[in-house]
């Protein structure tokens, strides 16, 4: 199957981000657990607080994204979309609770999606053909989570919490339009969390090459191959981004530079945010992209699978009453890992 | 578990809808359907900004069952923009940057859980007005 | 309208008392009223309690000490008002035997508090407040007051440390009550270093948690000699409500409540402020001593802690306050405390208040609140 494109032309009418104000930085991982002998794969990350969570985060995500959607009312928007590897219920919509808080409810359609980190681009797709298909003019799709990772683990360093929100409507009505999409999926479990269990398990390095790389690699090659496009084309390219490492040599593989790559990758200050990582990326590309300039995101969601997207900037909005994500990230209050373990409620009180 | 009483004011606590009197136009918040003003009737549905400013405050120590795990908080009476006070949390801040006549904006958030098994009951809490600084900030 | 006098006082000391249910707290304290009154039957039993139901899992309150103590078949409910519900209960006895529905009437609060822990007991202390837009946004009874207290810091200028004089009067007097919680002096140095509760409120601005019972028997005036030397005229009793949320208030710092039944108070007894020889405040917390103070007249806006600090509020001042120990150091066990105040102002009216004797005194008020003045009950007793 080649690229994907709806019937009618498709773009994001406004976006809004969401980053917790608390960092953990990662040396105080070390410190506990290997006495500071390790190299650090991030430099810090966001903790969300104790009221918070995916849907609390996507809310705010949501308002943002509203703010910037040049004074759409909540009422015309046909779907609610969160996607998130984190949800407060195991079942029960987040979906609802986003919905009812924007003023979106009660004549729309409502789900929470779930792949691993990709559960965001996956509900971008969906809203995508949704909008394309003509079957509402608006949906919501949100990336979020707030990320576990076991007490002394790998994931421990690197998993955040935040993420992003976009109204995806018609084309004429965007700031960015989407030109074309590929999602590659195969069965590959590098990355799982059982059903009752609180924190994921891993497959170590297996995460690297057959999963992260070979999906990145091959749902952005086919891409560009189908719309007959290169690296040189973009002006910035967005990638799921675990650590620091990965997206950069992805990136480079594919054939991007680390000036394309830069704007996007937050992944040192505020960690990976899973279901929400790469499209925050997005976001603060959006904040300072210019009408003209194109953009590449793509995913990855464990077990396995890759979304890659085109988007052609066409417009922003002046004026707009809401924070930016570099607002996010420079709202930073440190903690250490005593104040991490509290928020994360890894103690137990009763 | 008391979910009948969370589920019917949702509204109210999860986007501060209120009321405005149809005779004399006070906004009213806590909806209460009678006008405090005039007392006449008001039951037409008002939508707060969530804009306002710290009227007073307080930090909790000691705090009731099931807000053990949140002490201390910091909980407030907020003059909102539109007139009305509201009691309510503080939150992204911390105690000791409180001052009387802050400028602070709605947020939705975990009010507390009903045990691990219950629900969780969402609502309003207010935060110092998070910085716009919009592309102006960015540091590539 | 008959005119009503209380014939009999009793009360239990308050405090911790592990070994008493709140039955026998009650009954205890009804009984020595009785034995004071020299009576073997009454007609009606009206119970003020707040929070049986809550913290003792017993409701029905009026049949139980009723039964417990052996009246058989008589006239008993529970009043409730929250912390005001002491006081409410002597106002519901006084309208029966001022409508000449029963001659003699028990009028008690009890309260019992130490069967449950403290989140629990905070948890049903904020029940005073409104459910849903206070106590739900996790504020407890404490730190509504000490958003009261901090705005009141901040429009009328007082320090922190400017309370301490509500606190040290209350422990300096309770020292001379047998049946004070804290018979015990504090300094404005323990006052200054206390442990911080709901900030700007500290353990020395609030009144403790504990057990009670406090009883007063009423009859008509006409007949109250024949019971006892000392009967104490009830001159009036007036209960006034407000929002239940400080947030309502037009003016959170002025207790509207407070100020409408010192008014119907003061027109029923056809005195004012200045004939008034002592005031048992609701001294809580600090902050509502300094607003009942004001709300009742005896000091303007915001003065009300500077009548404190100009040493006013002494045994020997302009408006002695708190003349047993007030709530903060005899104790406020809520439903009970309306009735300790009643039962204090008829001690000082009969002249048996000892080393604590206000000189002359003949008028005496008190003023009990429930929430954070939703409900005020102001009462004016005169010794004869």
């Amino acid at each position: 199957m080649g690229v994907m494109k709806p019937n009618r032309a498709v773009g994001i009418v406004g976006y809004g981000a969401y980053v917790p104000r608390y960092r953990l930085p990662a040396q105080e991982v070390a410190e506990l657990w290997t006495e500071g002998n390790m190299q650090l794969p991030v430099r810090e990350k966001s903790v969300p607080g104790l009221d918070e969570d995916v849907a609390t985060m996507s809310i705010e995500a949501a308002r943002n994204a509203l703010a910037r959607s040049g004074g759409l009312l909540p009422s015309r928007i046909g779907a609610v979309w969160v996607g998130s590897e984190s949800h407060p219920y195991a079942v029960k919509p987040t979906s609802t609770i986003v919905a009812e808080a924007i003023g979106a409810t009660p004549y729309t359609t409502a789900a929470d999606w779930q792949f691993a980190c990709k559960a965001g681009t996956e509900a971008i797709q969906a809203a995508i053909g949704l909008v394309g298909s003509g079957m509402a003019d608006y949906a919501l799709a949100i990336g979020m989570d707030a990320a576990q990772g076991r007490p002394g683990d790998a994931l421990e360093y690197t998993a955040g919490a935040g993420g992003a929100a976009f109204v995806i409507g018609p084309a004429e009505a965007s700031l960015a339009v989407f030109e074309g999409s590929v999602s590659y999926v195969t069965d590959t479990p590098d990355f799982w969390r059982r059903q009752y269990e609180k924190f994921p398990e891993h497959a170590g390095r297996f995460t690297g090459e057959p999963a992260y790389f070979h999906h990145i690699s091959s749902s952005v090659s086919q891409l560009l191959t189908e719309m007959n496009l290169k690296a040189s084309d973009f002006t910035y390219a967005v990638f799921h981004q675990p650590n620091a490492k990965f997206p950069m040599k992805v990136g480079e593989d594919l054939g991007f530079t680390r000036e394309q790559i830069k704007p996007g990758l937050l992944v040192n200050e505020i960690g990976n945010t899973y279901a929400g990582s790469s499209l925050i990326g997005l976001t603060a590309v959006l904040d300072i992209a210019k009408p003209g300039q194109r953009i590449l995101l793509a995913s990855f969601g464990s077990g396995a699978g890759s979304d890659a997207f085109s988007l052609l900037v066409q417009g922003r909005r002046e004026g707009v009453q809401a924070p930016g994500t570099r607002d996010y990230i420079n709202r930073r209050t440190q903690i250490d890992y005593a104040m991490y373990a509290r928020l994360k409620g890894n103690y137990k009180l009763n | 578990m008391e979910v009948a009483r969370f589920w019917r004011t949702k509204g109210q606590r999860y986007q501060l809808v209120g009321e405005v009197c149809p005779s004399c136009g006070e906004k009213i918040f806590p909806p209460r359907d009678v006008c405090p003003a005039c007392e006449k009737e008001a039951k037409t549905p008002y939508t707060f900004s969530g804009k306002g400013e710290v009227y007073s405050y307080s930090t909790i120590y000691s705090a009731p069952e099931g807000f053990e795990k949140y002490a201390p908080y910091t909980v407030a009476l907020v003059r909102l923009a539109e007139g009305p006070l509201v009691t309510a949390q503080l939150t992204d801040v911390d105690a000791q940057d409180v001052k009387v006549g802050m400028p602070v904006e709605m947020v939705t958030r975990v009010l507390r859980e009903d045990g691990e098994r219950g629900m969780v009951v969402y609502g309003y809490k207010f935060r110092p007005v998070c910085a716009n600084q919009g592309a102006a900030a960015q540091q590539i | 309208m008959r005119d009503v006098s209380i014939i009999g006082i009793g009360q239990v000391k308050v405090g911790e008392h592990w070994d008493k249910s709140l039955r026998e707290l009650g009954y205890y304290a009804l009984h020595a009223a009785m034995k004071d009154a020299r009576l073997e039957r009454i007609d009606s039993l009206f119970v003020g309690n707040m929070l049986s139901g809550e913290l003792t899992g017993q409701e029905h309150l009026g049949a139980i000490i009723a039964d417990f103590a052996g009246l058989k078949g008589v006239e008993a409910v529970k009043v409730e008002a929250a912390c005001g519900s002491g006081a409410a209960a002597l106002r519901m006895g006084y309208i029966a035997v001022a409508g000449g529905m029963a001659d003699f009437v028990a009028c008690i609060g009890v309260e019992k508090m130490t069967d449950k822990q403290n989140a629990s007991v905070t948890s049903a202390l904020a029940m005073a407040a409104d459910g849903d837009y206070e106590a739900l946004h996790g504020l407890s009874f404490v730190s509504i007051n000490a958003l009261l207290m901090r705005r009141y810091m901040h429009e009328h200028g007082y320090k922190k440390e400017d309370f301490a004089p509500f606190a040290i009067n209350a422990h300096a007097n309770a020292v001379n009550n047998p049946y004070a919680m804290f018979q015990a002096p504090v300094t404005q140095k323990q006052f200054t270093e206390a442990k911080m509760i709901a900030d700007p409120i500290n353990l020395l601005d609030s009144s403790p948690i504990a057990d009670g019972a406090a009883c007063v028997i009423i009859a008509p005036t006409a007949i109250a000699k024949e019971f006892t030397d000392r009967p104490v005229r009830i001159r009036a009793s007036a209960i006034a409500t407000d929002t239940v949320a400080v947030h309502d208030r037009r003016d959170p710092l002025f207790l509207e409540g407070g100020a409408i039944s010192a008014q119907k108070a003061y027109a029923m007894a056809g005195v004012g402020p200045h004939d008034i020889d002592l005031f048992e405040v609701h001294d809580a917390f600090t902050i509502m001593s300094a607003l009942s103070l004001e709300a009742a007249g005896f000091a303007p806006r915001g003065k009300g802690v500077a009548l404190a600090l100009d040493g006013e509020i002494g045994l020997s001042g302009r408006i002695p306050i708190t003349t047993m120990g007030g709530l903060k150091a005899r104790g406020h066990p809520v439903g009970a405390t309306g009735m300790y105040q009643i039962v204090e102002v008829a001690t000082q009216l009969r002249g048996e208040a000892g080393a604590n004797q206000i000189k002359n005194a003949r008028l005496g008020m008190a003023q009990n609140i429930g929430g954070s003045g939703a409900t005020v009950i102001t009462t004016i007793l005169e010794g004869f």
